[in-house]
């Protein structure tokens, strides 16, 4: 560690030290907590300016709020997943002891065959023990056990998205490419004469409707010519896909601007913190 | 037996979860349900796997002294400290011993995991996490401030954990994303160069776009330029998004499906 490094540290250290003696003196008249949360609201301002940080060059509290972040971050979702599914859902239906246990309602019941009742917690204790198989991974020798219940995940998952994307993502998208594009309700097609009699170029108009509609329709079907490589794009084909690429071209500006203005809003929002939150400067 | 059942299994799951969507009985419905809970209940179980994933690879950090390693011990000291805030939680308002509890514990992790890391002299450390852990425990035994809680969710409701993720987690998540927009800023300076058509359409879309939230236009002004902005993002954007969404739906089918009949096996890893 260079000298340089030590006297920037302690310097930070002694600068969290006044921020939180500050910020527990201001916060003293409006919280019986003052101490702790100026605690957190410091660390909070510190780690916040150790990300932004990053901006100058990588440097060790770039790093620090980087690892701190993934370990906390992975406990998190650990311990929610713990509460939440093992606790709150599966628990409660193994069986009535386990929820008696964890103080959580059974939820027990079965499914009427007819025959005989088949108990619910059977099929609960399924993905329990392929749980456990799935930690085999951790095993050199019944490794190869953990494979099932991925096998059960991959497969499962492979079907679900199999019917879910030809749907949503192929047959839907394609019924909605083709829009009537010479009028419908609120605005029929009532004939060339009447069009041009009658043009009206207010959004809410038949003008702006017909065209957002051949602009809908065209720019699916030039814009799938654009990703089709398996013919060469020159002809009436590379025209068409020209006219792909600037409809995508429009598509990636205006993606790009909607993306920078959300990443705006939550510099916005990370400033609004350390400017009013942490140094109280803005009401 | 290691290769064949997987591959029967996803054959079967597969072929199963596709039928069942056209087969609206009340059976099939009923094992649909239960498949779908069954992957969120093993998916907790593989996030155990990657949370003791975490731990291997940080402690084997430590112990080979790559790059970077010291910071694996914040890495831990974060994962340690929140499951521990998770499953604890104050009585009442007294903080009691409660901090130097959590203190003492994770210096019972990083002295362990210095103990291994050690290759001479594992005496120390080992000493003094054995002696972080008597003090752990004694304040456990003796200090009625704070309880464990293994059976209810009191430690979700806690102030540390709370804290952890209102103070800790999410300031580094949404600063990590704001830090974007430096260098989104510093794409569009090279990409918004009027050169050609393309890059002039893209500049003019992304300005109407970024243009509608500008608050110092005049009425008019302003709602003209939010009606282009939104039929642009309903309109053009839609007919390419569109066309990406069919391309990448089919590529999703068309894997789906290399999957199910076998012919991708990349998730069974080697061996």
């Amino acid at each position: 560690m260079s000298r340089t490094a030590v006297i920037v540290f302690a310097g930070v250290v002694a600068l969290f030290v006044v921020s939180w003696m500050v910020k527990a003196m201001v916060l003293a008249d409006v919280s019986e907590t003052n101490i702790v949360d100026a605690f957190m609201v410091t660390v909070a301002a510190f780690l916040t300016l150790a990300i932004y940080s990053f901006l100058y060059k990588d440097n060790p509290y770039y790093k620090f709020a980087e690892h701190l972040f993934v370990g906390v971050s992975a406990a998190f979702w650990m311990v929610q997943g713990f509460w939440t599914t093992i606790v709150g859902n599966l628990l409660p239906r193994l069986s009535e002891g386990l929820a008696t246990w964890f103080q959580q309602p059974y939820q027990g019941g079965g499914y009427d065959l007819g025959v005989f009742v088949f108990p619910y917690s059977i099929m609960y204790w399924i993905p329990v023990i392929l749980g456990s198989l799935l930690l085999m991974r951790l095993s050199p020798q019944g490794g190869w056990l953990s494979r099932w219940p991925l096998a059960l995940i991959v497969g499962t998952t492979a079907g679900l998205n199999f019917v879910r994307y030809l749907r949503s993502d192929f047959i839907v998208q394609v019924a909605a490419t083709f829009v009537p594009l010479f009028g419908r309700d609120p605005h029929p097609w009532q004939g060339f004469g009447h069009f041009f009699s009658n043009l009206d170029l207010s959004a809410s108009g038949q003008f702006v409707a017909l065209l957002s509609n051949w602009v809908i329709f065209i720019g699916v079907f030039c814009g799938l010519i654009y990703f089709f490589f398996s013919k060469e794009h020159t002809g009436a084909f590379g025209k068409a896909s020209r006219v792909g690429i600037w409809i995508l071209m429009i598509t990636f500006g205006a993606s790009f601007g909607y993306t920078v203005m959300g990443r705006i809003s939550l510099l916005v929002g990370r400033l609004t913190f350390l400017f009013r939150d942490w140094l109280g400067l803005i009401s | 037996m290691k290769r064949q059942v997987p591959l029967v299994l996803v054959l079967l799951f597969g072929l199963f979860m596709i039928f069942q969507y056209f087969v609206p009985h009340e059976s099939s419905e009923w094992v649909y349900e239960f498949l779908l809970d069954w992957i969120y209940i093993i998916g907790i179980f593989a996030l155990a796997l990657g949370i003791w994933s975490l731990y291997v690879v940080s402690v084997d950090k430590v112990k080979t002294r790559k790059h970077d390693w010291g910071y694996s011990y914040v890495t831990l000291a974060g994962l340690f400290g929140m499951i521990l805030f998770g499953f604890t939680a104050r009585h009442g308002d007294e903080w009691g011993w409660y901090l130097i509890f959590v203190a003492c514990v994770l210096l019972t992790v990083i002295m362990s995991v210095q103990a291994m890391a050690a290759r001479i002299n594992k005496g120390l450390p080992l000493g003094l996490a054995g002696l972080f852990l008597l003090g752990a425990v004694l304040i456990a035994v003796f200090d009625d401030t704070w309880s464990f809680y293994f059976y209810t969710q009191e430690g979700l409701q806690s102030t540390m954990f709370r804290a952890f993720f209102d103070y800790i987690m999410m300031p580094i998540l949404a600063t990590i994303f704001s830090l974007l927009a430096f260098f989104i800023a510093s794409a569009a300076y090279r990409a918004f160069r009027a050169r050609n058509l393309l890059a002039s359409l893209l500049l003019i879309a992304a300005l109407i776009v970024m243009m509608r939230f500008f608050p110092y236009f005049g009425e008019n002004v302003g709602e003209f330029i939010a009606r282009v902005s939104s039929w642009l993002m309903n309109v053009p954007n839609l007919a390419a998004q569109r066309a990406i969404i069919i391309g990448v739906g089919l590529g999703i089918v068309a894997t789906a499906l290399k999957v199910i009949l076998g012919i991708e096996r990349g998730y069974m890893g080697k061996g």
